[in-house]
C-alpha cells in the first residue's frame, strides 16, 4: 500500500493521506433518545475487521477532500475508492 | 520444580555437553475438557495460566496458540519496562506489575534478564515541561519512584543526548523512573510457560482458535484446528487479534488494530546504558545486551492486520535519533519488523468479564502491553478464578465505555500512543 488513488487527484503517494477510521457509521438521528448503551456502541465500538473493510480516509496534504476505500486488512490491498456519499459496493 | 536451574545443574549437564537438558516444556495436544482454556500464548496468556495454576489451584487448564509461544507481540516488542502512569488506576495496575518484576527471575527460577537500568522520559517543549512535572508528582503520591531532571541533569545522564539549545526540539528536562529498565522477552514466555507447565498447564501450539460455543448466556467451549475443546471458562488474551476472537463469540470491542514498528541496529560497544523515550519526537531507544540499539517507532493511522507498516513511521523515528543523539549518524539498522497492537480509545487495556458467562478479555493494552506482562496475568487469573475483577483491575472494565468512566492516558501516560 505505497499509492492511493484519490478520486479527485489521482494516484498519489500513501504520505499525503489520513486514515479517519470505520465508515458508514451513521450519526444518531434523535441524540437525546439515546440510552448509555447505545452510545457506547457509536462512539466506540468498532468491527476491527481483518479481510474486507469499509473506511473513510482523507487527503489531508492534497485537495484534503474525504472520499471511502474498500481494504482489504489482512495484506493492505486496497480494492476500490469511491466518493462520500456514494453507497457502499455489495461484495 | 522436577529440573531445577542452578549452578550445580549447569556444571552437571557440563559433562554431557549440554545435550541433556530436559525440555522446558512439554509438547501437549489438547484433552477433550478443560477447567478453563486461554486463547494466546503470548507472555500476558502463559503469566495467566501460570497464576491461575499458582495461585488459584486450576491445575487442568490450557494454553493453546495459533503459532509458537511469545511469537506475536511478545516477541516484537522494544522490552521497556516502566510504571509512571498519570491516573491513580494506572498506577496501581503498571506499578503491581513493576513489584512482580522485580523478583520474577528467582520466582520462575529463570532468568528473566530483568535490568533496572532507569526510564528517561524527555521534555521538549514548556508544554511537555508541565505535563511531566505534574506527572512526577502524581507519581510519588502513588508511591513510585519519579524524579525531573533539568537539561544539565539529563545531560549528566545520558551524555550522548544532543542538549543543544538549538536543535529543532531542544531537550528541556525529563523525567526519571530509576526502578523502570528492560526485560529479555522471550525469556519472559519461556520461563512462564516451564513453570506453568510444571504445575500441570497443557501449552497447545499451532492451534488455532476457529469459533467459539455459547448459548444464549454462557461459554461452551472452543473450536480449533485442532478439534472441539469443551471448557466453561474461556481467557481471551490474543492482542492485535482480540476483535477477531470476539467477533466469533458475537461481541463488538473498542478496539483497532494497528501496526506498531521496532527495529535494531548492528550491534556496537556499550554507548547507552539506559532507555531514553521522547514522546513528542516519538523516539524510544535503548542498547540490548547484545549491543544492539533497539529503536521503537510509531503506531500507523489505519486498521491493518499484515504486521508491516509504513516506511515514513521509520523515517519519521530515525529522523528523531539522528537529531538526539548525532553520535548514531552513520549506525546501519539491522533488522525492521512490525506487530499488530489492539488500541482502546483511552489507550487503557481491558481485563474484564463480559455479558457472556465465562468469557473474559484481556485486551487493549495497545502500544505498551509488556511491560504489564506480570501483573496482567495475577489480575487476570484473579478475575478468571472467582468471576469477579481483583480491585487493582476493577477500573479496567469493558463497561467503562458505557459508563464514561475512562482511564484516558492518552498523552497522559509518558507517552504518545
Amino acid at each position: 500500500m505505497f499509492v492511493i488513488n484519490c478520486p479527485y487527484c489521482g494516484e498519489r503517494d500513501q504520505q499525503e493521506f489520513k486514515a479517519g477510521g470505520e465508515a458508514h457509521i451513521e450519526r444518531p438521528k434523535q441524540p437525546t433518545e439515546l440510552s448509555d448503551d447505545e452510545w457506547a456502541e457509536y462512539l466506540f465500538m468498532r468491527k476491527n475487521i481483518k479481510g474486507v473493510q469499509f473506511e473513510r480516509w482523507n487527503h489531508a496534504h492534497g485537495c484534503r477532500k474525504w472520499f471511502n476505500m474498500v481494504r482489504d486488512t489482512s495484506n493492505d490491498e486496497i480494492k476500490l475508492v469511491y466518493k462520500m456519499g456514494e453507497k457502499p459496493p455489495l461484495e | 520444580m522436577k529440573n531445577k536451574y542452578s549452578i550445580f545443574s549447569l556444571i552437571k549437564n557440563a559433562f554431557s555437553y549440554h545435550e541433556n537438558w530436559q525440555k522446558a516444556w512439554k509438547d501437549s495436544q489438547p484433552k477433550k475438557e478443560y477447567d478453563a482454556v486461554i486463547v494466546g500464548g503470548g507472555g500476558h496468556g502463559l503469566a495467566t495460566a501460570y497464576y491461575l495454576a499458582k495461585k488459584h489451584n486450576m491445575k487442568n487448564i490450557a494454553v493453546v496458540e495459533k503459532g509458537w509461544i511469545g511469537g506475536g507481540n511478545t516477541g516484537r516488542n522494544t522490552t521497556i519496562i516502566r510504571s509512571n502512569y498519570l491516573w491513580d488506576a494506572s498506577a496501581g495496575l503498571y506499578d503491581h506489575a513493576l513489584k512482580i518484576w522485580e523478583g520474577l527471575s528467582q520466582e520462575l527460577n529463570y532468568n528473566v534478564m530483568f535490568s533496572q537500568r532507569g526510564v528517561m522520559n524527555l521534555a521538549h517543549n514548556l508544554q511537555d515541561v508541565r505535563d511531566l512535572k505534574r506527572r512526577t508528582h502524581a507519581n510519588r503520591l502513588n508511591g513510585i519512584d519519579a524524579v525531573y531532571l533539568n537539561t544539565e541533569e539529563v545531560k549528566k545522564f545520558c551524555p550522548i543526548i544532543n542538549t543543544s539549545p538549538d536543535i529543532r526540539y531542544p531537550v528541556l528536562g525529563g523525567t526519571l523512573q530509576r526502578r523502570a529498565g528492560t526485560a529479555r522477552h522471550d525469556a519472559v514466555a519461556w520461563g512462564y510457560a516451564r513453570g506453568a507447565d510444571d504445575m500441570g498447564v497443557d501449552i497447545i501450539q499451532n492451534c488455532e482458535v476457529k469459533g467459539i460455543k455459547r448459548n444464549s448466556d454462557s461459554v461452551e467451549g472452543i473450536e480449533t484446528t485442532k478439534g472441539f475443546i469443551k471448557t466453561n471458562k474461556v481467557g481471551v488474551v490474543a492482542a492485535g487479534h482480540s476483535s477477531v476472537i470476539a467477533n466469533m463469540a458475537g461481541l463488538r470491542l473498542p478496539l483497532e488494530s494497528k501496526p506498531l514498528q521496532a527495529l535494531v541496529s548492528e550491534p556496537v560497544k556499550p554507548i547507552i546504558d539506559t532507555v531514553v523515550m521522547s514522546n513528542a519526537v516519538h523516539a524510544y531507544v535503548s542498547q540490548s545486551d547484545k549491543g544492539e540499539l533497539v529503536i521503537g517507532a510509531g503506531t500507523d493511522d489505519y486498521v491493518s492486520y499484515s504486521q508491516k507498516g509504513s516506511h515514513q513511521i521509520v523515517e519519521g523515528t530515525l529522523n528523531a535519533i539522528l537529531e538526539l543523539y548525532p553520535i548514531f549518524s552513520r549506525m546501519r539498522m539491522l533488522r525492521q519488523w512490525g506487530g499488530i497492537v489492539d488500541i482502546c480509545p483511552d489507550a487503557s487495556p481491558i481485563l474484564s468479564k463480559t455479558s457472556v458467562k465465562g468469557l473474559y478479555f484481556n485486551c487493549g493494552w495497545g502500544t505498551g502491553g509488556f511491560k504489564a506482562t506480570p501483573g496482567s496475568g495475577d489480575l487476570f487469573a484473579h478475575t478468571i478464578a472467582n468471576d469477579e475483577p481483583h480491585k487493582l483491575n476493577a477500573a479496567f472494565n469493558l463497561n467503562r465505555f458505557v459508563s464514561g468512566d475512562l482511564v484516558d492516558e492518552h498523552g497522559a501516560a509518558a507517552v504518545a500512543h
